[in-house]
């Protein structure tokens, strides 16, 4: 079993928490999140045209008073994504962009796909996603409010805030895309932090019957030890198969797999530093459990 | 929790052999399937189109609206009521009566209403009216009006959409309602939808109208084929509801490409009467507003054939008969999300994930057995048994399979030996003060069975979430993760339960490390 003094360094802990969180609210206040075509609205269109640069698409759109084009290099030497931003409910433009692209390029271009989201359905599919993950939120709250006590539903809800706004922060520091395959995997992350902070729970409310003379910090830290292998194990497994994907599972999962990657490793560490340090908050002890034994026994 | 009766092996095995045969049909060749089962591939992995389609229902209310003002108006006339001011808009009529009282019992009238029809199912009638001040009302359709209206206009629609694309001819289409406004259509294979998105998009409404300056019926100025400015009469003498077929065809005298159709009985006898009385006049063949072609009629046409000329190329004269063939929208489409992919963009991304589950899984293995040794290779095996009874229940559901969703496995696979993980953890805690072997390992299972629970049920309950809210892809990813989680579930707690009863059993007490 290891032994760290994890609970001496909870208040240093909880400060830097917390400064990476408002740090987020406000570079997703300020910064904003860049949201995709998904979201926003507009065109994608992915194409592979060897020996062509993202200048000359990039001069073929031009006359086209598309409004805002974004032209960027894609995974591989000739891939290219044109995000071009919607104009009007019409979607005859994709054909002539396609024409104005062949007509342009020299080179053989292969238009491997192309999306077109409407207003109203982004708006729809923000919509959704907002109400996906509050709800997801909510579940969780309600589940470890019947399995445990209020304390604990409360703690695990603001660690889950805690790595929903700090990922989306990191996103929108690094403006990375969000579109639908992240909104799947701030709900995966939800889970998996989740998954993490029960796990340490479960075996605080086992201590704190075991051991009454205990404070709640000794029992957070002893039950942080016990569970640590297990922590780092489960970390492991699921970073190795996270890498895999992000490494090798191409470009349209890079974004997911990145946005899991960071969730899992902030959901680890709040289940440590930012779920457990709550129940000290609430002054959790063996007492709390005994108002309401009945409750606890599974 | 390490004594498993004979039955409960029995069980267990069962289950688990049949569900993880489910996962080889898969690998069944195409033309020999012993039974019809198999996991689909999402639009993403096999490349198609995918397009949601909009009905335009203010269109039809303000035409449906109008055409009650005739009916209406009649209503007042027959029975003696003076109106003024009568106005039409978009959504409603408004106009000044002298009776309203005699008005509302007429209007509000069950028997052969005629002009406001009840609504049975809904017990409510399909119009309403509102007194705006004393003798001034205002008539609109009623909240179930306006429903029955956009439901048989979506059912039209779906039914209008369906013959289209059969008629084109693309493999297993799949045309679904989605909501009250909307229609999915998923066409595997296409990779390049314009030619759809061309067809749907219009309500190909055909009629034939005179060109005349008689007003009788009122008039409207359109441009005829040549850019020539035409009155053209708003009687119309045959629509797009008599014709019974319609095929392209080439005009010997000069190659050119027309559509010639047929009408049926009652369309025949019409655009017979109509063409003998008007030898000589011209004929516009009006579609959607816009005149194809507007020629002479030279003698009358009673065979109930003609044909439609427009200097059409014959890929334009293929579609037009297509549209005629299959009959008029009854609102214009809108294509409000498209998501085509290519077709070796499907290959490149299933090459991808299956490159990545592998590496994967090898990675997770190897950790496993290195981190646990002969534990390792009971959670190994329970992994891929694991992976077995997935891809089996994705079988048995016939589930679609997409990019998050091969996503979804290979987190599967990273979060599924976390159960295990608990399980030996908690064995080895459990084995520092308890003596006996046998005992640890016991209690090792039964304590860490809730923890397993409550961590497993969280995930589900993001993967359930998920689904309900997720679109196309994303929906896959949901379905392969919740799947995961039970038979992460299953694997864990009785296939790799009992292989380490197997193992625990057989050393007698003696030496075992974890």
């Amino acid at each position: 079993m290891y032994n760290f003094n994890f609970s001496s360094k909870f208040k240093i802990a909880n400060i830097f928490s917390l400064v990476l969180f408002f740090t987020s609210v406000i570079l997703i206040f300020f910064n904003g999140l860049n949201y995709g075509i998904d979201f926003k609205g507009g065109t994608l269109i992915e194409l592979r045209s060897i020996n062509t640069e993202v200048s000359t698409i990039r001069d073929a759109l031009k006359s086209m008073d598309l409004g805002d084009i974004n032209v960027k290099k894609f995974g591989k030497d000739g891939d290219f994504l044109i995000k071009v931003e919607q104009k009007g409910e019409s979607n005859k433009f994709i054909p002539e962009i396609k024409n104005k692209l062949s007509e342009n390029i020299n080179s053989e271009i292969n238009f491997r796909r192309v999306e077109n989201v409407g207003p109203k359905v982004s708006a729809e599919l923000l919509q959704s996603g907002i109400i996906a993950i509050s709800l997801s939120l909510a579940a969780m709250l309600f589940y470890i409010w019947v399995r445990f006590e209020w304390q604990f539903s409360i703690g695990s809800i603001i660690a889950l805030f805690h790595d929903v706004i700090i990922t989306l922060g990191i996103f929108s520091l690094l403006k990375l895309e969000i579109n639908l395959s992240i909104i799947a995997a701030v709900l995966t992350i939800v889970g998996y932090s989740m998954n993490d902070t029960v796990v340490i729970y479960d075996r605080i409310r086992e201590n704190l019957g075991k051991f009454h003379k205990l404070s709640i910090s000794e029992i957070a830290n002893l039950s942080i030890n016990e569970t640590l292998a297990r922590t780092i194990i489960t970390s492991i497994t699921t970073l190795l198969a996270l890498f895999s994907i992000f490494i090798l599972g191409g470009e349209i999962l890079r974004g997911f797999s990145f946005a899991m990657i960071l969730g899992v490793l902030i959901g680890t560490y709040s289940s440590i530093f930012v779920a457990s340090p709550i129940l000290k908050f609430f002054k959790v002890s063996h007492k709390t459990l005994e108002k309401e034994e009945e409750k606890i026994v599974p | 929790m390490l004594n498993f009766s004979k039955i409960n092996i029995f069980i267990i095995y069962l289950i688990f052999i049949v569900i993880a045969t489910f996962s080889f049909l898969n690998l069944q060749e195409k033309d020999n399937r012993i039974l019809e089962k198999k996991i689909n591939l999402g639009l993403d992995l096999q490349g198609g189109s995918y397009l949601l389609l909009e009905i335009n229902s203010d269109s039809l209310v303000k035409e449906k609206i109008q055409s009650k003002v005739i009916p209406i108006k009649k209503l007042l006339k027959d029975n003696q009521i003076n109106y003024n001011d009568f106005k039409i808009s978009d959504k409603n009529l408004s106009l000044q009566l002298d009776n309203i009282e005699k008005f509302d019992l007429l209007f509000n009238s069950r028997k052969d209403n005629l002009v406001n029809p009840y609504i049975d199912k809904y017990r409510s009638f399909e119009l309403e009216y509102k007194k705006i001040d004393n003798n001034k009302i205002n008539i609109s359709f009623s909240k179930f009006g306006l429903l029955t209206i956009n439901n048989s206009a979506l059912k039209q629609s779906i039914e209008i959409v369906r013959r289209r694309i059969d008629d084109v001819g693309t493999k297993e289409p799949t045309i679904l309602q989605r909501g009250e406004k909307r229609i999915l259509v998923e066409l595997p294979g296409l990779k390049d939808p314009e030619r759809i998105k061309n067809l749907l998009g219009k309500t190909a409404q055909l009629n034939f109208r005179l060109v005349s300056d008689n007003s009788e019926f009122g008039i409207e100025e359109l441009l005829s084929e040549d850019g020539e400015k035409l009155n053209i009469s708003r009687r119309i003498i045959l629509s797009g509801e008599n014709l019974i077929d319609a095929q392209p065809s080439i005009q010997n005298q000069n190659n050119e490409p027309t559509v010639s159709f047929t009408l049926d009985r009652l369309g025949a006898q019409k655009f017979g009467r109509a063409t003998t009385d008007n030898v000589g006049k011209r004929l516009a063949i009006v579609l959607d507003g816009e005149i194809v072609s507007a020629p002479n009629i030279n003698e009358p046409i009673t065979s109930g054939n003609g044909m439609i000329s427009g200097n059409f190329t014959f890929q334009e004269a293929t579609d037009l008969a297509l549209l005629l063939r299959s009959g008029a929208l009854p609102t214009p489409l809108t294509v409000v999300e498209e998501r085509t992919v290519g077709p070796d963009l499907g290959e490149d991304s299933i090459k991808s994930g299956i490159t990545s589950l592998i590496v994967g899984f090898v990675l997770v293995i190897v950790f496993m057995l290195y981190k646990y040794k002969i534990f390792g290779l009971i959670a190994n095996t329970a992994l891929i048994g694991n992976l077995l009874m997935l891809i089996g229940i994705l079988t048995i559901l016939e589930a679609t399979l997409t990019l998050p969703g091969i996503a979804g496995i290979i987190l599967t696979v990273g979060m599924a030996v976390d159960a295990n993980v608990l399980i030996f953890e908690r064995i080895k805690e459990e084995l520092k003060t308890e003596k006996s072997i046998i005992h640890a390992f016991d209690s090792g299972y039964s304590r860490a069975k809730i923890t397993v629970l409550d961590a497993n049920v969280t995930t589900l309950i993001a993967a359930i979430i998920l689904f309900a809210f997720g679109s196309g892809p994303v929906k896959g990813f949901a379905i392969t993760l919740g799947i995961g989680i039970i038979t992460t579930l299953f694997t864990a707690y009785f296939l790799a339960r009992h292989l380490t009863s197997l193992v625990v059993l057989n050393s007698k007490d003696k030496g075992i490390k974890i």
